[in-house]
């Protein structure tokens, strides 16, 4: 784990939230919470399903205004940022959406070059170069041309990350990508994102619930959990699973029902 | 009480297929359920009725299942077991279940009876809480339908500055979306626009000739034609058919988008959603409208045409009344009211399109709220430019 130290040493944030508080109208989600990511660092945000994990993204990149509490990224206020601001700290960002988000109307070469066309005075052929080179990245070079409904779920995903990846942003926000994916696949992502994050020193925020990705690739993890609302633990994935004193965390790790399944006979006999 | 119950006729003659069937007899605190054959859910429904009656009405709460003759068991007999057990419960009474296989009773076990408890009823409110409730509820709306209003300021604000900027930074608008929008918008929507235009002329004119031809007055249907063609008809109902056609379709494809997470893609790359998806729309609404109305207007004219030739008058007099009639104000002036119109139609579409909830069926109350809305604003702007044209004098 030199990485870890590594990345320890220059200890840098990257995003800090703060105090973060997300409701859905009346609905809480998310009670006060508050962590920071370093940068260089895969930072995996975990939980059981329908604990707000998607949630807690979203509110990380701007779509949602949060009920309280404020996100850094670089040092600058995403909440309250507008204008030009608000514009440059997208910049530093790319985000992949668990449906994939391809744009329908456009093959998977446009879908990747709409953000080059319209934030860099690239001439047309760098533009088309650079957007074959990320679709390559991912496997992709062969279908440039083909549209977003005829290509696979698992491409699909992929497709997602080469756009997320068009304008090399620091900062990688994946929301599961390996959900639905087959093993291989999967192990192949896997492969891609510490690729990138050794190559490019990118910074990962990935939601997922895969234990072998997880273990794989994680530096770092925080877990939500839907009663609390609250982060019920963080570190090092391996020692969440040996050393956790939370039934929680050690049951999700060693993917555990929390009721047994067999329940004793319930007759009453006479 | 002691009835056997026959099996329903609806089953197959099928001799070597067991009956299902429910015999109460009088138990000791209440009634005790023999249970027989297959309790399974294409069979199960007048046992269930049965069964249930006789523990309801027993005179006693307790319900004693007997069950050793139960050949089979799935969800549905599970529940009836679970209901009955309720049922018992629920009258303060005792419930047991003997006789049931192991094999069948884990299908009764592995349902938890406290997380199918039957609901408690609403608790029926006071009039002081209904009237909190109401209030509350005026409330809520009130809220709702100021933060809907600030949505459409903000929207209108929003489109207008998206136009102005393509107009300030044209190699910045995408005009590719923009060519295939008004593709869409009016260059397919040119036959429907023609064919309703002949129509609604041929008609008009048919049924002025009805009425006109008692005072001989047939040569001026072109007067009136020509008139009603050109100010109000042409933009109103070419607006409906934008309505129809495209508010529709905007609110679809946005909509679509929307659910897809695809609006959300564009934000967090900040590209700005009403300039990126409503500004090529209304661009391109706009562009083409003048000439769908112009499609409309000649289509109009020609069915009058027919009308009036067929009653034997030569094609110049028709054209010579035509234009005598209507003067260049009224042309302009229904041109004006077509943009008004092509703005709020696809404004609306666009608008309900970005506003669409979660999940496939909100695409649907969007595409609907669209057209919907489109045509009552048409209908209202309509009046408003009535008004106004009759204070002006035009
Ligand atoms: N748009 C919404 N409006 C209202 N409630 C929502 C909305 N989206 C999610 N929720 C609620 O917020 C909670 C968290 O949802 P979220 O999508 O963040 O879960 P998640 O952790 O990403 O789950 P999963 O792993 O299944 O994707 C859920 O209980 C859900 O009902
Ligand atoms: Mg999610």
């Amino acid at each position: 784990m030199e990485k870890n130290e590594q990345s320890a040493a220059q200890a840098e944030t990257v995003i800090r939230v703060e105090n973060l508080t997300c409701t859905y109208g009346q609905d809480l989600i998310i009670d006060d919470i508050s962590f920071e990511v370093k940068r260089g660092e895969i930072f995996i945000i975990l939980g059981g399903s329908g604990c707000g994990k998607t949630t807690l993204l979203k509110h990380m990149i701007g779509l949602y205004p949060p009920k309280a509490g404020r996100v850094l990224i670089g040092g600058r206020d995403f909440v309250s940022a507008q204008g030009r601001e608000r514009q440059d700290i997208l910049r530093h960002f790319g985000v992949m959406y668990q449906s994939g988000a391809l744009f329908g109307s456009m093959n998977l070469l446009e879908n990747v070059r709409l953000p080059l066309e319209e934030f860099t005075s690239l001439p047309g052929e760098a533009m088309d170069l650079v957007a074959r080179m990320k679709l390559s990245l991912v496997g992709l070079a062969d279908y440039s041309g083909h549209m977003p409904s005829e290509i696979s779920g698992g491409m699909r995903k992929r497709a997602a990350i080469a756009r997320a990846l068009a304008l090399d942003p620091e900062i990688l926000f994946l929301d599961e990508p390996s959900a639905g994916l087959d093993p291989v696949t999967s192990a192949g992502l896997d492969d891609l994102i510490k690729e990138l994050n050794a190559s490019l020193k990118m910074t990962f925020v990935i939601v997922t619930h895969e234990l072998p990705s997880i273990f794989a690739i994680a530096d770092r993890v925080i877990m939500l959990d839907k009663g609390v609302k609250k982060i019920v633990a963080q570190g090092d994935p391996r020692e969440l699973r040996e050393k956790s004193e939370n039934p929680l965390v050690r049951r999700f790790f060693l993917r555990e029902p929390d009721h047994p399944a067999q329940k004793g006979p319930r007759q009453e006999g006479q | 009480m002691s009835s056997t119950t026959p099996h329903p006729q609806e089953t197959p003659p099928d001799a070597a297929r067991p009956k299902t069937a429910v015999q109460a007899t009088p138990g000791p605190g209440g009634v005790r359920l023999t249970l027989s054959g297959l309790l399974e859910t294409e069979v199960l429904g007048p046992v269930w009725t049965q069964a249930l009656a006789a523990a309801r009405t027993a005179p006693g709460p307790d319900v004693e299942v007997e069950a050793r003759e139960v050949l089979c068991l799935d969800g549905a007999g599970a529940a009836l077991i679970l209901r009955l057990r309720q049922v018992a419960e629920a009258r303060g009474g005792r419930f047991s279940l003997t006789g049931l296989s192991p094999d069948l009773a884990r299908m009764v076990d592995i349902f938890d009876p406290a997380a199918v408890a039957p609901l408690p009823p609403a608790a029926p409110l006071s009039f002081g809480q209904r009237l909190r409730v109401d209030i509350e509820d005026m409330g809520v709306w009130t809220v709702r339908l100021l933060a809907a209003w600030a949505g459409h300021i903000a929207f209108t604000g929003e489109m207008t500055a998206a136009l102005f900027q393509a107009l300030l930074h044209p190699r910045r608008v995408r005009w590719k979306d923009v060519l295939v929008a008004a593709e869409k918008t009016g260059v397919n929507s040119l036959p429907i626009v023609g064919l309703i235009g002949f129509l609604m002329g041929l008609i008009m004119s048919f049924q002025s000739a009805v009425t006109l031809k008692r005072f001989g007055g047939e040569v001026f249907i072109p007067n009136g034609l020509g008139l009603l063609c050109f100010r109000e008809l042409s933009a109103l109902i070419t607006a409906i058919l934008l309505a129809g056609r495209s508010g529709s379709a905007f609110a679809a494809e946005i909509g679509t988008m929307k659910v897809n997470e695809e609006v959300d893609a564009l934000t967090t790359m900040g590209l700005n959603p009403v300039r990126f998806l409503v500004g090529p729309k209304i661009m391109a609404t706009l562009a083409v409208m003048p000439i769908m109305c112009l499609f409309f207007d000649f289509f109009c004219l020609i069915g009058g045409a027919v009308v009036m030739l067929s009653l034997g008058f030569p094609l110049a007099t028709y054209t010579s009344r035509v234009f005598a009639s209507t003067s260049f104000t009224d042309f302009w002036g229904g041109m004006v009211k077509a943009m008004v119109f092509a703005i709020l139609v696809a404004g609306v579409g666009c608008r309900r399109g970005l506003g669409t909830g979660e999940g496939a069926s909100a695409v649907g109350d969007s595409t609907t709220s669209a057209v919907v809305l489109g045509i009552i604003l048409v209908a209202v702007a309509d009046g408003v430019f009535a008004v106004l044209f009759f204070y002006l004098g035009l």
